[in-house]
Formats: C-alpha cells, sequence, structure tokens
C-alpha cells in the first residue's frame, strides 16, 4: 500500500505546493509529458503523488481515495458539510491567500455593512417585486453566513466564473466571491463590506479522516508529518 | 414507507376525518418559485431543489401548508378542515443524524369565526392521539411580540424593519439596541449624513439599484437620525416580555401584570386567556402546558399568532407534533385575501419509536 498526497495539478498553486514541499525534503514532480497528470514524490518512501483539480481534492479527502490532499480552506467548508468530521488540517502553507467576501457596487454610498445590505435589500424587493441577487460559487457559506448576520430578502444566484461581471451584466446586484488583492473588484466598480468578510482562506495540507490505513502506511504517515511539522 | 408507519399514519387521518376533516392529497413536487419567494434563500438549506427542463426549478415539498393554503384558496368552501398523509423531504446540512423523509399527518382549519376555538380544536386534536406518549407541551404566541413591536412609540419606519426581523432574533436585538441608542451609528453612516455630496467618489453607476434608490434610502437614513431614541424602558418591557416563561396560568398571569405597563399587548393577552379557556372546555389542563413568549421565533417565519410543539424526554429528538397559526401566509399566498389558518403536524415514526421505547 502506499500513501496517497493529492495536489493541485496546475497553475501557481501547483508551483508553491511544490516548492513548498521541497523546502521540507519533499520533492514532488509531474512525471511524463507536460500534459500527462501523473507525477512522483521523492524523498520519502511509500508515498504516492495524485494531480488533481483544488477542487476535487476535498470530496476524494471526503471519501479516502486520497489520504493527504492540498486546497484551500473555503473549498473545504463549502464542499464538505461537517468538515472537520472528515478531514483534519495539518498545516497552513503560507500561500494561496484569498477572502471570500461580499462586495456591492461602489455607487452605493448607502451600504457599507450587512446592517445595510439587509435594509437595502428589503427596499429592493419592495420596489423590483424580487430579492436582490448575490451571484456566487459559495452557495452554502454565503448562505450560513447571512442568516447568522440576520440579513432577509436576498436569494444566490449561481456564477461559475466572471462573478465580478454580474452585477454590470444586470444578473446579479451584489456578489460573493474570493478576492485576495481586491484589483478585479474595484476593476469592475465593486466595493467589500466592512464586515462582509465571509472567510480568510489559504492554501492546507489535510489529512482524510474516512480511511483506513495498513501498519506500514501510519509509519509513512508519521514519518511524512514529521517531515512537513518539523 | 414503512408499513407501521404507513398504517399509523392512516389512522391519524382517520381519526381527523372523524373530527370532520376533508381528506386532501397534495403533489411531492412543488415549483420552487413560490417557496423561495416566502421563505427566502433559507429553504435551500432545508429542501431538495431540482431542475425540471419544462417547469423550471422544483422542489420535494418541504411541508404542506402551502401547497394546502393554495389549494384552498383557489377551490376551498369556507370554513374548511383538511387532513393529509404523506412524505415530507427535508435536507440535512448538519451531522444532526435528522431523517431527510419522513411522514407528516395534518389537520388545518380555515374559519374566520372564532380563532381562539379554532386554535383549541387543533391543540386538542393533535394531542389526544398522543396522550399516551405523556409528551411536554410548549406553546407561545407570535402575536405578543408584534403587538408590543406595534405599540412602540416610534416611527413607522423602524415598526417595519423591526417587524421585518421578528423571526430572527439576532438583527430584532442589534435594531433594538440601535434604535434606543445603546449602539452607536455605524462610523461609515455618520460620515455619508454629515457629508455634502455623499455622492462625492462614488463609483460608475452600474446594476439594477438605480441612484434614485440609493438617493431615496439616504433620504430615509437622514428621516431616522431626527427620530427620538426608543425610551430605555420601551426595551426593558420588550424584553421582560420575551422572557416570560413557566406553566400557562403562571405565564398568563405575568402577562396580565406586564399588560399593565405595556398596554399594547393587551389584545394578544386577551386572545391567549381566551384561547386558554376554549382549551378548558375542551378539557385539556392548562397547568401541563409551558408557555414560553419567545417560542416559534427561530423556526419558520409566517408563524404569527399561537405556536406549539410536543416534545419527548429525549432532547435529541425532534418534536413529535408541531402547529401553529399563520394568517400571514395566507395574505402572502392569497394576494390580498386573507383568511385566518391554524393547524399541525404529527410525525407517526416517532410515535412509533417513542411507543416501542416505553
Amino acid at each position: 500500500m502506499t500513501l496517497k498526497l493529492g495536489v493541485p495539478s496546475k497553475g501557481r498553486l501547483m508551483e508553491q505546493t511544490f516548492e513548498w514541499f521541497a523546502a521540507r525534503g519533499l520533492k514532488l514532480s509531474r512525471t511524463g509529458s507536460d500534459r500527462e497528470y501523473a507525477g512522483a514524490i521523492e524523498g520519502l518512501s511509500g508515498m504516492e503523488l495524485v494531480l488533481l483539480s483544488a477542487g476535487e481534492i476535498p470530496r476524494e479527502l471526503a471519501a479516502g481515495r486520497i489520504d493527504l490532499g492540498v486546497t484551500g480552506t473555503d473549498l473545504i467548508r463549502e464542499k464538505l458539510p461537517t468538515w472537520s468530521d472528515k478531514v483534519e488540517p495539518i498545516a497552513e502553507m503560507g500561500f494561496g491567500h484569498a477572502d471570500l467576501i461580499i462586495a456591492v457596487p461602489a455607487l452605493w454610498v448607502d451600504v457599507d455593512t450587512l446592517d445595510d445590505l439587509d435594509a437595502a435589500a428589503a427596499a429592493f424587493r419592495a420596489r423590483h417585486g424580487f430579492r436582490l441577487r448575490i451571484a456566487t460559487k459559495y452557495h452554502r457559506l454565503v448562505r450560513e453566513f447571512l442568516r447568522d448576520n440576520g440579513v432577509a430578502d436576498y436569494q444566490l444566484v449561481d456564477s461559475q466564473g466572471a462573478t465580478e461581471g454580474t452585477v454590470k451584466n444586470e444578473t446579479a446586484e451584489a456578489v460573493a466571491d474570493i478576492t485576495s488583492t481586491g484589483d478585479t473588484l474595484r476593476a469592475n466598480h465593486l466595493k467589500i463590506l466592512s464586515d462582509g468578510l465571509i472567510l480568510a482562506s489559504q492554501a492546507t495540507l489535510f489529512q482524510s479522516q474516512t480511511n483506513t490505513l495498513s501498519a506500514a502506511d501510519k509509519k509513512t504517515l508519521q514519518a511524512f508529518r514529521q517531515m512537513v511539522n518539523g | 414507507m414503512d408499513r407501521a408507519i404507513r398504517s399509523r399514519a392512516e389512522a391519524l387521518k382517520t381519526h381527523f376525518e372523524t373530527a370532520g376533516a376533508q381528506a386532501i392529497e397534495t403533489s411531492i413536487l412543488q415549483p420552487a418559485e413560490v417557496l423561495l419567494d416566502l421563505y427566502g434563500e433559507d429553504i435551500r438549506a432545508r429542501a431538495y431543489v431540482t431542475q425540471d427542463p419544462l417547469r423550471g426549478e422544483q422542489m420535494l415539498r418541504p411541508d404542506f401548508t402551502v401547497p394546502v393554503v393554495q389549494m384552498h384558496m383557489a377551490h376551498g368552501a369556507e370554513p374548511a378542515r383538511y387532513t393529509y398523509a404523506g412524505e415530507v423531504f427535508r435536507r440535512q446540512e448538519q451531522a444532526t443524524g435528522r431523517a431527510s423523509e419522513y411522514v407528516q399527518v395534518g389537520y388545518e382549519v380555515f374559519d374566520r369565526a372564532n380563532p381562539a376555538a379554532a386554535d383549541a380544536e387543533v391543540f386538542s386534536l393533535i394531542s389526544a392521539p398522543l396522550a399516551a406518549l405523556r409528551l411536554r407541551a410548549v406553546m407561545g404566541d407570535v402575536g405578543l411580540l408584534i403587538a408590543a413591536v406595534d405599540g412602540l412609540a416610534t416611527s413607522e419606519a423602524r415598526k417595519n424593519a423591526l417587524r421585518r426581523h421578528i423571526w430572527r432574533p439576532k438583527r430584532f436585538r442589534a435594531l433594538l439596541e440601535r434604535y434606543s441608542g445603546t449602539s452607536p451609528i455605524p462610523e461609515t453612516r455618520a460620515a455619508l449624513l454629515a457629508s455634502a455630496d455623499p455622492f462625492a467618489g462614488a463609483g460608475l453607476e452600474i446594476g439594477l439599484r438605480s441612484r434614485t434608490e440609493i438617493k431615496d434610502r439616504i433620504e430615509a437614513l437622514r428621516e431616522d437620525q431626527k427620530a427620538a431614541p426608543l425610551a430605555g424602558q420601551d426595551v426593558v418591557q420588550i424584553n421582560r416580555l420575551l422572557s416570560i416563561k413557566g406553566r400557562l396560568p403562571h405565564a398568563l398571569a405575568a402577562l396580565g401584570e406586564l399588560s399593565r405597563e405595556l398596554t399594547a399587548i393587551k389584545p394578544a393577552v386577551a386572545q391567549i386567556q381566551e384561547r386558554a379557556q376554549a382549551m378548558v372546555s375542551r378539557n385539556i389542563n392548562l397547568d401541563e402546558i409551558e408557555f414560553e413568549a419567545g417560542y416559534g421565533r427561530s423556526s419558520m417565519e409566517y408563524y404569527d399568532g399561537f405556536v406549539f410543539g410536543l416534545y419527548s424526554d429525549d432532547a435529541k429528538l425532534p418534536p413529535v407534533a408541531t402547529g401553529g397559526r399563520y394568517d400571514a401566509l395566507t395574505r402572502v399566498l392569497g394576494q390580498g385575501v386573507e383568511i385566518p389558518a391554524v393547524g399541525g403536524v404529527i410525525r407517526p415514526e416517532l410515535v412509533i419509536a417513542l411507543e416501542a421505547k416505553a
């Protein structure tokens, strides 16, 4: 048996993940052609590298098909109800910082807090006959956040990409999305609510809690955890 | 459906039919739009939503209330009593171990003549078949808080905002604190109101919410700033109201006492009194009912009067039966036509489980 480590399969997140492990004595690499999603780990035997889309890593961890995985806390919380029963965070990796926030048009000078958003939503619904639309792909997180904060008269509309553009396109009045610098929001004439931070996310190494490990795997895991936390 | 549950559901339904109810059926698939419009986004967390290429978004019925009200509004004659039995479907986002599919047997009354008697009738018919289980009965009345808000010496806008958040205790409290001046005006709002040109440096005009709407809200905020703060006494009285709890006769005495100062709740208290009398004439022991003035506030919106629940000793189990008055729901679904309505449901599978334990 081998211990399976799932990491993001492309882009800056993959590079930073490789660097992070390299600094801890584990050399991760892609093998085969540029387009083939296969990888190798040097520095610890008994481990296997699996390259996956960052969005699929939570599901694979929860199912126990990978034993360890690197993904954002935002994706874990959105995709895994009762996430703490299924995965355990081992290390925050210090990159991939992203905040899930609520943003509204910068034109809305009267809206700066959730209290304002709630009042604006009530007036909007009375005037337009439907609930104020918030575009997002983080339905669960946003809904729980707004419920906990007592915001009413809104609806979530699904947006899987280019979310910041939905207001201008009039398919939503506000957005809830991931931002790191806020540049894209500003370029799209949006501003962040002052108390609209839903979650501060970063790339994190998680361990699955749903798998059963052989004695050999447990030993490998112990050595692995020593290397990454050491 | 499990055979034992099915036959128990049928027996309960027969019990309601014997009491004069007409048996009805509703579809399992309900148009999502109506439910979303009523309950808001929270219903998505509780209901299964599915996509139909022709009929649009559909929900597996999360309860019977909405389809029953719609059916009654469309072709019901008044007064009317209905009963039904069938599955409802609830998504569980937390690992509470609660069922995501279960049977409800319900009894609903649409009758203008005597609301207090109708409340007592529903409570009595729902609790009678459960008597052997010695359940704990909890009762409340959302109408008390609504009346207290209506009676506040403050602007209509502030009352509207409070009424809107009756069912969201946290925001309701935050609003009370803001209006009474115990929590300060947010800095950004104070700056906005002090500014000569609120739109200085504002962004490009994008989206459906127009500049006029923003101006209107600023105007509303200016008006609100002029309003005198709520008297500290008012807030104290609302807190006192919400803390009233105890056996129904004691709670009624406490409510009576409070209503001498908080006079706005007098009609609501009289209504509870009348309901209690109607319960006595149905041989219900008021000492066995716990009254909580804040009960039913964090459950579904639109219960706007009498609310009740019957609980077992096992705190992990959901209530065996629940119900209440939902006049406001009929107002929304009836587009202006309103009919006083009260009803309740029993979960037969919990009844069977508790009987097995006893």
